[in-house]
């Protein structure tokens, strides 16, 4: 969930309100934010850096509030705010409009050429005019452009937005893609010119930057946007150029965005960033923006941005009853145009007409309006009534099973283990003396640590670590768990099924293969299943490598084989890290279903 | 336990005196050492009211084993200087002797002998005085003769650095409420024959200490964290829900993320986030006809959404991974719920699902997910708020409140909140939601069935419950086996 910082002074001030920590925070509670945090950056200074790096810093209050991931149009002070007056019916929504240079003149436009198809093909463009930056301005500029990149634009993996100084710069513009050697500018905040590739190097080390140059990094050419005098504007995804910097003082602002071709959703998300992006800086500009020409390579031309408005359609009716209220239809319409989604009667029976401005990318069916009118309403304020489905629970059968027989086992004296299903592959075979691949373990891809390198395929290793970690308590340490291991399996569709297996081991200074074979006989007994050849189980010698030599059984119930039971090998104890005899018992219990 | 002649000797000394005696004096007066008495005074205490005894710490001196040591033969230094002849003694011959070490260098200081280091044959040793005095074995034989008040202090503490004076603890012995000169031995245990003669009748008893901790039965123990998810089934099939088969930790991408109409781009399907598997790799089946319709919804839209307007690849669908969440298989039972004719249905799972997260005294890369499903006709909002509050009631949670959020696959999605009155606020507990149309209709369930869902972790709840503030101490094999020992039954409710 994004967070975004904010001045509460600032934000009180813009709200037109003074709340208390507490009237506030209902008040996001209700809109389905989060106050997470009342701080400072001297306090925020002080828990990173220590006390000494915060002397000076500022006692502004800050709040920190969690914003819903797909509320993209809330990333910042001032569509917060916008968002919380609408709510409140202090304001009404904004429309936005695009409109043509004022002078009638040339839109600005921005040429594509061929050789970004290979790195980063999609670009779009969008001219803010006339801005008074103020400081705080300034601030919540940068602070949405970083925040659309961490989150719409996923890191700048899908897109990157650049912003000049319209002023400082002359087009048209030109995006094009070059050999790193041949790329040679000053970038942002250094002193002088570098190549393409003595900055990827020189961005090794930093702190933010480092981050995205793999976008890049191996790409034979990187994309590289000049003006019509040959100045950069910028290095996409990565840095943009000294020349064209925004500052206090800037007026007329140039956007462009750029985007991977990963797949066709991001030339959407390209589209839905620019539309966020130049909205929200619209607020101090009559909520207009001055549309920009993009041109591709095979000569079509498009206008940006695409400030699109779609109108829905759908019944007071719908809304009343998925949501379990009953409110008219001029009512709910006023419900939705104080959640941003300017809402009319349309006159016909109870239908409501509904506007999606293009800030509502995250609007895609009647379910979201549906949603808005219930948030509007109050969540808290829906009445709370039982459903009158009728239904006859039912257990699954080997959890049924399962609980059954972990009771029984504590009663035989045996403590339960809850150990985890994934694991190391020496666990699961090393350990064991046993052949990683005569496992049938199932492989993970991306383990952070060996401890995630493979499902278990058996419990044991488990119960022998939670010994291992309880060396100290008295013995004899009897322990048990049941639970599913994970085998591959050919006949289901993922190639993998899970099995519920019992396993319990006895850790004493006797290996206590009686313990263990009572405890087999008890199983039996309360599986209801005699001792025997045929109808019965049995066990016979058998030589598993887990085990001590002459010291194992294999377990036969009904003449099928459900597992083993014997004195562990002293190699398996000593790599567990144990040093007494132990003997264990691993049975199959879906057989007994 | 001392025997019955002495115990009954030291009683017959308490009665002589008014205002009891210390045991010191008793020890004095018997002529046997003051640790038998104390053993005496112990088990008189053990036979009731015989006598009372306070405890108190003593000024009187007493010697230790080396102090007695050294009163009777001498200190180390006397014995040595004894123990050399006129013609001397080899140094090493001199150290081999049990006073050796000290006493050579305590006679070297006083000057009572000398050491020839180039003596022919080795070091040897040679008395210088003729004779001495052992002024340290006099001052012992004054403390053992209880006259140390003719000592001054500043010998006292000399003496108390050679370790030859301790404190001693004595009891103050006065007569008790049931005082009498004659021992009854008192019966431990009612035996079989003592019924049967009927001899109990005539027997004191030894009273049973109380205060003392019985013997721990001999027997086996549940782990907490599913005592806890036995009352959670146990709640969920008191409300009539089904368990659903979640015994499947691997699952393909299509049914953990697709089916759920959640984008192939979301960040939940980063490697960061999922664990993705290399062997087996792929899913290889899959119902065709629903696939193509979830793609469709994806790419294009339908059932009156716009879709998310992206290239929609059974490749990244077909990848298979450890379940991120339970509603996987939620949304394998809702798919398999339509291809029948509808019928309501309540379902619910708790089991383990795993995230390839930062690990940290919270969090741990599996947890065990609890999920509620409801399908019906008609279901509402006010509905779920209603089933979640009869569900949380059940969990001795009545105060709720909801906050709209944001899932990829619910619409609209809420987070419960309870008050807690420990910390006086509201925490959330859980998330709810009604599936989306998107998720819904392409399995083919009718038009006007609306499905409502919640879940929580159920390490939660019972870290909360057993005050447990480290997940690793809780859950997987660091246990801390002791805790399992001695966690008490769970109910939710109290």
């Amino acid at each position: 969930m994004p967070t975004v910082s904010v001045k509460r002074d600032l934000l009180f001030e813009a709200l037109g309100q003074k709340y208390t920590d507490e009237e506030f925070d209902e008040l996001c509670f209700e809109f389905g934010l989060e106050l997470d945090e009342i701080t400072s950056e001297k306090e925020i200074l002080i828990r990173e850096q220590g006390g000494e790096k915060a002397e000076g810093a500022s006692d502004v209050v800050l709040y920190k509030i969690d914003v819903p991931a797909n509320r993209y149009d809330l990333l910042c002070l001032e569509g917060l705010v916008r968002g919380l007056q609408v709510f409140k019916e202090k304001l009404e929504a904004p429309r936005y409009k695009r409109v043509s240079p004022a002078d009638g003149g040339e839109p600005q436009r921005l040429v594509i050429t061929e050789e970004t198809a290979s790195v980063r093909p999609h670009a779009v463009a969008a001219v803010l005019r006339n801005i008074t930056f103020t400081q705080e301005r300034y601030e919540s500029f940068i602070e949405l452009q970083e925040k659309l990149h961490q989150n719409i634009c996923r890191k700048r993996t899908l897109v990157a937005i650049g912003t000049h100084d319209l002023d400082t710069i002359s087009g048209p513009f030109t995006y094009t893609a070059k050999p790193p050697g041949e790329i040679r500018f000053k970038p942002l905040s250094q002193s002088r010119e570098y190549t393409a590739a003595e900055l990827m190097s020189l961005y090794k080390t930093d702190s933010h930057l480092r981050h995205y140059l793999h976008i890049i990094e191996n790409e034979p050419l990187y994309p590289i946007i000049y003006d019509s005098n040959g100045i950069v504007l910028s290095m996409p995804p990565i840095i943009n150029g000294d020349h064209s910097k925004i500052s206090l003082n800037t007026k007329n602002i140039f956007i462009e965005c750029t985007a991977t071709d990963l797949t066709k959703v991001n030339r959407f998300t390209l589209i839905i960033t620019v539309c966020l992006f130049v909205c929200f800086n619209t607020f101090f500009i009559l909520f207009r923006v001055e549309e920009a020409e993009v041109v591709y390579p095979d000569g079509r031309l498009s206008v940006y941005p695409e400030l699109a408005y779609r109108t829905e359609t759908l019944s007071g009716d719908f809304i009343n009853k998925r949501v379990g209220i009953n409110e008219s239809a001029e009512s709910i319409a006023q419900l939705l145009t104080r959640m941003c989604l300017r809402s009319e009667v349309s006159g016909e029976g109870d239908l409501i007409q509904v506007e999606i401005p293009p800030t509502r990318a995250d609007v895609i069916h009647a379910c979201d309006i549906m949603e808005d009118a219930a948030i509007a309403y109050g969540f808290n304020n829906i009445v709370r009534s039982t459903p009158r489905t009728y239904t006859v629970a039912n257990q699954l059968p080997v959890n049924k099973l399962t609980e059954l027989l972990r009771q029984d086992l504590t009663a035989a004296g045996f403590t339960e283990a809850l150990t985890f299903a994934l694991c190391s592959e020496e666990d699961i075979a090393d350990k064991l003396r046993k052949n990683i691949t005569e496992t049938r373990a199932v492989h993970i891809s991306n383990p952070k640590t060996a401890d995630f390198q493979v499902a278990r395929t058996s419990l044991l290793p488990g119960l022998l670590k939670t010994i291992a970690a309880n060396r100290k308590m008295p013995l004899p340490l009897k322990l048990f768990e049941i639970s599913d291991v994970v085998l591959k399996d050919e006949t289901k569709d993922v190639g993998a099924r899970n099995n519920r297996r019992l396993c319990a081991v006895y850790y004493n200074k006797s290996p206590g293969f009686e313990v263990i074979h009572g405890l087999l006989d008890r199983v039996m007994q309360l599986l209801d299943v005699k001792p025997g050849r045929n109808q019965g189980y049995h066990i016979q010698a058998a030589e598993d490598s887990t085990f001590f030599p002459g010291r194992c059984a294999e377990i036969f119930s009904c003449g099928k084989s459900i597992g083993h039971l014997g004195v562990l090998h002293p190699d398996v104890i000593s790599r567990f890290e144990l040093t007494m005899p132990c003997s264990a018992i691993d049975i199959d219990i879906e057989p007994f279903l | 336990m001392a025997d019955n002649g002495l115990l009954e000797s030291v009683l017959r000394l308490v009665e002589k005196v008014d205002g009891g005696t210390d045991s010191q004096d008793v020890a004095a007066d018997l002529g046997v050492d003051h640790q038998v008495i104390v053993g005496a005074v112990k088990s008189l205490q053990a036979l009731g009211e015989v006598i009372s005894a306070e405890q108190k710490s003593s000024r009187h001196w007493e010697l230790t084993g080396e102090g007695r040591e050294i009163a009777e033969q001498g200190s180390h230094e006397a014995r040595v200087f004894n123990a050399i002849p006129d013609e001397g003694l080899p140094q090493n011959q001199l150290m081999k002797m049990p006073s050796g070490k000290v006493g050579f260098s305590k006679a070297m200081s006083n000057k009572w002998i000398r050491l020839d280091k180039a003596h022919e044959g080795g070091p040897r040793v040679f008395k210088t005085v003729e004779a001495i005095e052992d002024t340290v074995r006099d001052k012992l034989q004054l403390v053992q003769k209880g006259q140390s008040a003719k000592l001054e202090d500043k010998e006292k503490n000399e003496l108390k650095k050679l370790q030859c004076y301790w404190t001693v603890k004595s009891y103050w012995i006065t007569k008790g409420s049931s005082f009498s000169t004659t021992i009854t031995k008192q019966e431990t245990e009612l035996t079989p024959e003592m019924i049967a003669s009927g001899s109990w009748k005539e027997k004191k008893f030894k009273p049973y200490n109380f205060e003392a901790m019985g013997v721990a039965p001999d027997c086996g123990h549940l782990h907490p964290l599913m005592k806890v998810r036995t009352q959670f089934r146990q709640i969920f099939l008191e409300m009539g829900f089904t368990e659903m088969p979640t015994n499947n930790f691997i699952e393909s991408s299509f049914w953990n993320f697709d089916s759920l109409f959640q984008p192939q781009q979301h960040p939940a399907r980063d490697q960061h986030d999922t664990f993705f598997i290399s062997d087996p790799a792929l899913a290889h089946e899959f119902p065709q006809d629903y696939l193509e319709r979830v793609k469709k919804v994806h790419s294009e839209g339908g059932y009156g959404s716009q879709g998310y307007k992206y290239d929609w690849k059974i490749e990244e669908a077909q990848k298979n991974l450890l379940r991120t969440h339970t509603t996987a298989v939620s949304a394998r039972m809702l798919y398999k719920l339509a291809q029948q004719k509808f019928t309501p249905v309540k379902y619910f799972s708790i089991d383990r699902v795993f995230r390839n997260e930062t690990l940290d005294a919270t969090h741990l890369a599996e947890f065990h997910q609890i999920e509620g499903v409801v399908a019906d006709y008609g279901l509402t909002l006010g509905n779920l708020m209603g089933i979640l509050h009869q569900f949380f009631t059940k969990l001795g949670i009545t105060k709720l409140r909801f906050k709209p959020a944001y899932n990829p696959y619910t619409e609209p999605s809420m987070e419960v909140f309870s008050y807690h009155e420990g910390l006086k606020k509201w925490v959330e507990v859980g998330n709810s939601g009604v599936f989306r149309p998107e998720m819904l209709l392409p399995m083919g369930l009718p038009e006007g069935v609306s499905v409502i869902a919640w879940g929580l972790s159920l390490e939660r709840p019972t870290m909360i419950k057993y005050g447990i503030n480290n997940i690793r101490e809780l859950v997987g094999h660091k246990v801390n086996l002791q805790m399992v020992y001695d966690s008490p039954i769970c109910r939710l409710d109290s």
